[in-house]
């Protein structure tokens, strides 16, 4: 068996040799290079453009504005059908008239190379009328605030309730309430690798073939398609090596839009690669929430109701295609979801504003539900006098709660969290802890002990785009290629920029099939080769595209042993296929090359009317069931300087349900890479605007991601409780690490400032704001 | 983020590199290491319209071990400063400092020069050489002089180097054998710039102090009161923790406000103190 | 634009190019040499994808000018021979994407030079200018610990 070993993958050794490629490593006969000319205001009318002195310059092809472009692309709208009260205002590949944050881009310069091109970007000439620039939600939803959009009467972009059961009775009776306000500040996915684009246009044949690091190849075909009115089987979308991704790269983003545009009207390839700072600027950004939360209590500590109130700072526009409504929705339906209680609201309003577009990065909302949920059951806990553990615990839905629809309308089919705690007690001494901790703090160290638990949602179904209107599949697809040699091709429609599913499929096969890993090569990341899938977001390679793959290897294995039957003169139910040969009893009679080969080559040897095909093809979608929910417990230990407002993490662990694991050696370390990303955003990094929209953290200098020389050891433990709604019982693993890592160091930083009368409920949690939070400035 | 274009000049000798900068210093820019020069140029934050490169002028490259003093050339790169065993010997406070420069590949090209010619007011040198009284030699066509760090530091990014000079040594006066030379500072991340550091020399028994700062003004800076009060009296140890926090003037910053710099030279002063408590 | 003649090794061949002044070493050896090993992540040294060796030092490849480097001795991911190194972060999965690793694997394979048995912490510590996304860098401090260990260090 493969499936549970850990399996390294092939794929790196190519990238350890350094031959790794990369969009930025391709490169095409009489390729032209962009750099695009941004506005430096938030919000800003455009009066004039004048390109002439960049048109002029040597190197310099073309310089497109929103004129030049506008039969060639269509605007859009960010829709989507389950929130139809949700404004989508129109957008633009190149902004019209006024633009909206700080980064739009207005115009683009195609020069021989990338230096040309922004020699030619300083040289064009815009005239500006800066206007007022709405920074913060709050103050976007006054009444006196200047409207963004000219089709809103206000910059409401969306508002809803999420209820169950009466919340405003039960936080009337309940004994014991606490509450807080919380900052969850902005942040980004910052893949290593920048967006980047090759687009390359055939005039004869109208057609499109673009490079892209890029997440979902078959959404962008669809899109570039539609907005460039191309025949869909004229655009192919192949995605190379992608350095990191993040959900950074499964949008649509203006900028490689462009880059199409200008291939087409130019019919020569164009490369565009962000570099750092407008990787800053013009990413898609995430989080950005002001949440007010409140959690009631029995006496003996029993969760009574939870009620949430999330101010949404989004950007500018809603987020194409999926819309920017997720980590809202999240929130509001997330939050205290791992615990019993009847009562529940949640209220969200989410604001447009003159800052980059928001959309989905890893863990969609998961962290922010997750930080409130956990700091309101400390604070209750503490205000109790009780174990902030026990209280967990004994609030978990376990058992018999299950399967459970949760307060917030998330289905569960089971959760493992009990266990996951007990777990976790193993792995690290709390008492001990206590202990060392009340000994340092009598010499002024002040340490603390915080807990997390997550709910992680993963492999979100066909219902929540298919009935939004997007054109984004919840399917998976594979397809299995037995080659004459018998060797096999895999092709799937997900996508790997990493995690390895390409390894996990190759497992699934390998077992499935019964031939060796090394006979079986998963081909992923071309629109035009692969079958239609969704690519890789929201942790659905394992689950979907590992079932498909199931599929179609219990599909291709039926074929070759009903030929194989057939040419034996046995009864196929008595054969099976081990290692690359065809069994029976432990008795070899044929390779699956042999099969193959008699197949293809000699097809008149297999008996009529048996199932002989030799490439297959499986499907698998959820349905009726929106996620398939994983979960865990996550511990960290910090240490607080409080004369420096530094906050050391010293130990950090994660005990995980993810169903069952493919390949554990990758799911380990895809989860510790995402408590990094976590502690990233618990302590580190923000995206930070002035009042008036200017960017203040442009680059690396700035914005501070996490290197390894602050990073913990990070210990993993996973329970492996298998979904029962597929055949390989595997579910999502990629958000738990973000998803309870914030929450994990929040409240092991509360707990060590505990006896110092102060509390923190802003991230990051940066050095400042704890001393301010402590008193010391 | 590419630079923009420029003219690259190599000078083999120092007497070349003058003679160019006397004809192009003002439109020209001294490209060494490169360290902090390249960042600016890829986001066109600069934009010389030639670069001269001193890199390859072996002269600078030396430091001399000498008789009441050690002299560093300025393209002694901060790796060659770590593992200089005078160095090391004499100024304790340079290893130190040195550690939390960057990262090693950027420790690699570096160079001493470089760092204090930029004179970015969070660089850890600078802070060293005020502390440490050195003296820069300045070198032209016109002539060579010598600027004490005090008066060398003009301002954010600005030196007392004339556009046709080049720095070329830095001179730092021996100290006492039992001088005391302390380095430490605050910054979020290892190799990160510092958002305050602290340099301490002094003899004996707190004797001539000389209290440096980083990252709380628009150059490195001598906390002079809180060295005029500490001089031959560790008792005052208290006060002038209070007042070195008081002395400072930090700007605005969104990312960290005065007080949080107050807070930090204060914590800064204390820490370094109590190591030289018995 | 101005343009120089360098003459220099890279990878142990005798390259001469004309190059514009402002081209800086990594877009030098990946664009007009098609040595792609090396990355190019901010531009600004902060994140360790473009380091390459320079006469046998890890340098910030995008803080070089390639005429800085006339003369020298250029070596990238592509021709170094660590297959331990490389075989420890292949088994112990330290590496996703793939970006950070080529700069990952020389920055690591100087500290084993310069110090063959080093802590945990002196791993983190020297490998702290060059930037992971994927993993939590505790794979990586894993390999480099073995390959420690394996050398005899």
């Amino acid at each position: 068996m493969s499936i549970g070993a850990e399996v390294p993958r092939d794929r790196a050794k190519r990238l350890l040799l350094g031959r790794g490629r990369y969009v930025d490593d391709i490169s095409l006969p009489r390729m032209l290079h962009l750099a695009f000319v941004r506005s430096p205001y938030a919000h800003a009318r455009i009066e004039a453009v004048d390109c002439t002195d960049a048109r002029a310059l040597d190197g310099v092809v073309a310089v497109l504005t929103a004129a030049e472009i506008a039969d060639a692309v269509a605007s859009w709208r960010a829709e989507h059908k389950l929130f139809p009260a949700m404004a989508a205002p129109e957008q633009f590949a190149l902004a019209r008239d006024i633009v909206r944050w700080q980064g739009e881009a207005v115009a683009v310069v195609v020069a021989d190379s990338r230096a040309v091109a922004e020699d030619g970007a300083e040289l064009v000439a815009v005239t500006w009328h800066e206007l007022v620039a709405v920074t913060d939600a709050k103050k976007a939803l006054e009444r006196e605030a200047p409207v963004l959009h000219d089709d809103m009467d206000s910059n409401l972009a969306f508002t809803t309730e999420v209820a169950s059961g009466n919340t405003k009775a039960a936080f009337e009776k309940a004994d014991h309430v606490v509450e807080e306000h919380f900052r969850f500040h902005r942040h980004s996915g910052v893949s290593l690798e920048p967006r980047g684009i090759i687009a390359e246009f055939e005039p004869s044949e109208n057609r499109l073939t673009v490079h892209q690091s890029h997440q979902t190849p078959h959404q962008q075909q669809d899109l570039y398609a539609r907005l460039l009115s191309l025949p869909e089987h004229k655009v192919r979308v192949i995605c190379p090596d992608v350095g990191g991704a993040f959900g950074l790269k499964h949008h649509l983003m203006a900028d490689e839009l462009v880059a199409c545009v200008a291939a087409k009207l130019l019919a020569r390839p164009v490369k565009f690669i962000a570099d750092r700072l407008e990787s800053f600027l013009a990413d898609i950004h995430c989080r950005d929430h002001e949440v007010t939360a409140r959690m009631a209590f029995s006496p003996s500590g029993e969760i009574l109701a939870v009620e949430v109130d999330d101010l949404f700072n989004a950007g500018a526009y809603g987020q194409y295609p999926r819309t920017s409504i997720a980590e809202g929705n999240q929130i509001t339906r997330l939050t205290g979801a791992p615990y019993r209680h009847e009562h529940y609201t949640a209220n969200l309003r989410m604001a447009f504003l003159n800052k980059s577009i928001l959309g989905h990065i890893r863990s969609v909302g998961h962290p922010i539900a997750c930080a409130v949920a956990e700091r309101l059951v400390d604070m209750g806990a503490a205000k109790l006098g009780l174990d902030p553990i026990e209280v967990r615990r004994a609030n978990y839905l376990h058992g018999d709660d299950f399967p459970r629809t949760s307060v917030g309308g998330v289905e569960f089919e089971y959760l493992s969290l009990r266990g996951c705690l007990d777990k976790a007690l193993t792995m690290i001494d709390v008492p001990g802890f206590r202990e060392e901790q009340a000994n340092l703090r009598a010499k002024g160290i002040y340490r603390g002990l915080g807990v997390g638990t997550f709910v992680e949602l993963t492999a979100i179904g066909p219902e929540y785009y298919g009935q939004g209107g997007q054109h984004i599949s919840a399917q998976e697809t594979c397809l299995l290629r037995l080659e004459a040699s018998g060797d096999v091709r895999c092709y799937t429609g997900a996508t790997d920029q990493g995690q390895g599913i390409d390894t996990g499929i190759q497992q699934v096969v390998s077992d499935t099939l019964g031939v060796p890993l090394a006979a079986i090569e998963v081909i992923s990341g071309d629109s035009a080769l692969c079958p239609v899938g969704g690519g890789s977001w929201g942790s659905r390679g394992a689950a979907l595209a590992g079932e498909a793959a199931l599929r179609a290897a219990n599909t291709l294995r039926r074929n070759i042993l009903s030929i194989a039957a057939g040419l034996l003169q046995k009864d196929v139910a008595a054969l099976n296929i081990e290692d690359g040969t065809v069994v029976e009893a432990g008795i070899s009679h044929m390779t699956v090359a042999e099969v193959a080969r008699i197949g293809h080559f000699q097809p008149y040897a297999i008996p009529d009317g048996i199932p002989a095909d030799l490439t297959v093809v499986e499907r698998y979608a959820t349905k009726d069931r929106l996620f398939l929910a994983g979960n865990g417990v996550q511990i960290a230990t910090v240490e607080v300087d409080v004369d420096t407002g530094i906050v050391t993490p010293l130990r950090h662990l994660v005990v995980h349900d993810c169903g069952r694991i493919l390949n554990p050696l990758l799911v380990r370390e895809q989860v510790r890479g995402g408590v990094v990303q976590g502690i990233g955003s618990a302590l580190y990094e923000e995206l930070r605007y002035d009042d008036d929209g200017h960017l203040l953290t442009g680059s690396f200098a700035d914005y501070l991601v996490p290197m390894a020389g602050e990073m913990p050891d990070i210990e993993v433990a996973h329970l492996e409780n298998p979904t029962a709604t597929s055949e390989l019982g595997a579910k999502g693993a990629g958000e738990a690490g973000t998803a309870g890592a914030v929450s994990a160091i929040l409240n092991a930083v509360n707990d060590a400032i505990a006896p110092l009368e102060a509390t923190i409920a802003e991230v990051p949690v940066t050095p400042p704001r704890l001393l301010k939070a402590l008193g010391q400035i | 983020m590419k630079a923009p274009d420029f003219d690259y000049l190599r000078p083999e000798t120092l007497a070349e590199a003058m003679d160019m900068l006397s004809r192009h210093g003002e439109d020209g820019a001294i490209i060494a290491g490169g360290q902090s020069l390249l960042p600016l140029l890829n986001f066109r934050l600069a934009g010389p319209e030639r670069l001269i490169d001193i890199g390859r002028l072996a002269a600078l490259k030396q430091i001399v071990d000498g008789d009441g003093f050690v002299e560093i050339g300025a393209l002694v790169r901060h790796c060659d400063l770590a593992s200089s065993e005078a160095v090391a010997r004499a100024f304790p406070l340079l290893r130190q400092a040195v550690g939390h420069i960057a990262h090693p590949a950027v420790r690699h090209r570096g160079t001493i020069g470089g760092s204090l010619a930029m004179a970015d007011p969070a660089a850890e040198l600078g802070a060293c050489c005020l502390a440490l009284e050195a003296e820069m030699s300045l070198q032209s066509v016109r002539g060579q002089r010598w600027v004490r760090a005090v008066d060398f530091f003009a301002g954010i990014y600005e030196t007392a180097l004339a556009p046709d000079e080049i720095l070329t040594a830095v001179r730092l006066p021996r100290r006492g054998p039992d001088s005391v030379q302390i380095f430490s500072e605050v910054a979020r991340r290892r190799g990160d710039f510092a958002i305050a550091g602290l340099a301490l020399v002094a003899d004996n028994h707190m004797a001539n102090p000389r209290l440096a700062l980083l990252g709380v003004a628009d150059r490195p800076i001598l906390a002079e009161k809180t060295m005029a009060l500490l001089a031959n009296n560790m008792a005052a140890a208290d006060q002038a923790i209070e007042l070195i926090g008081n002395e400072i003037d930090p700007a605005e910053d969104p990312a960290y406000p005065p007080a949080y710099r107050r807070q930090l030279v204060r914590t800064l002063l204390r820490r370094t103190l109590m190591e030289l408590l018995p | 634009m101005k343009t120089l003649r360098i003459s220099l090794t890279v990878n142990g061949e005798v390259v001469e190019r004309e190059v514009p002044a402002r081209l800086n070493l990594v877009d030098f050896l990946r664009h007009d040499l098609g040595f792609t090993g090396s990355h190019v992540g901010c531009e600004q040294g902060a994140c360790g994808a473009c380091t390459v060796l320079v006469d046998g030092e890890t340098v910030r490849g995008c803080l070089l000018l390639a005429v800085q480097a006339d003369g020298c001795k250029v070596e990238t991911i592509e021709i170094m021979e660590f297959e331990d190194l490389r075989a420890a972060f292949h088994r112990l999965n330290a590496l996703q994407c793939g970006f950070c690793t080529p700069g990952m694997l020389l920055s690591a394979q100087e500290l084993l030079q310069a110090k063959p048995k080093p802590s945990r912490a002196e791993i983190r510590e020297y490998l702290s200018g060059n930037f992971c996304r994927c993993t939590g860098y505790q794979a990586i401090v894993d390999a480099v610990e073995a390959v420690a260990r394996a050398r005899g260090g």
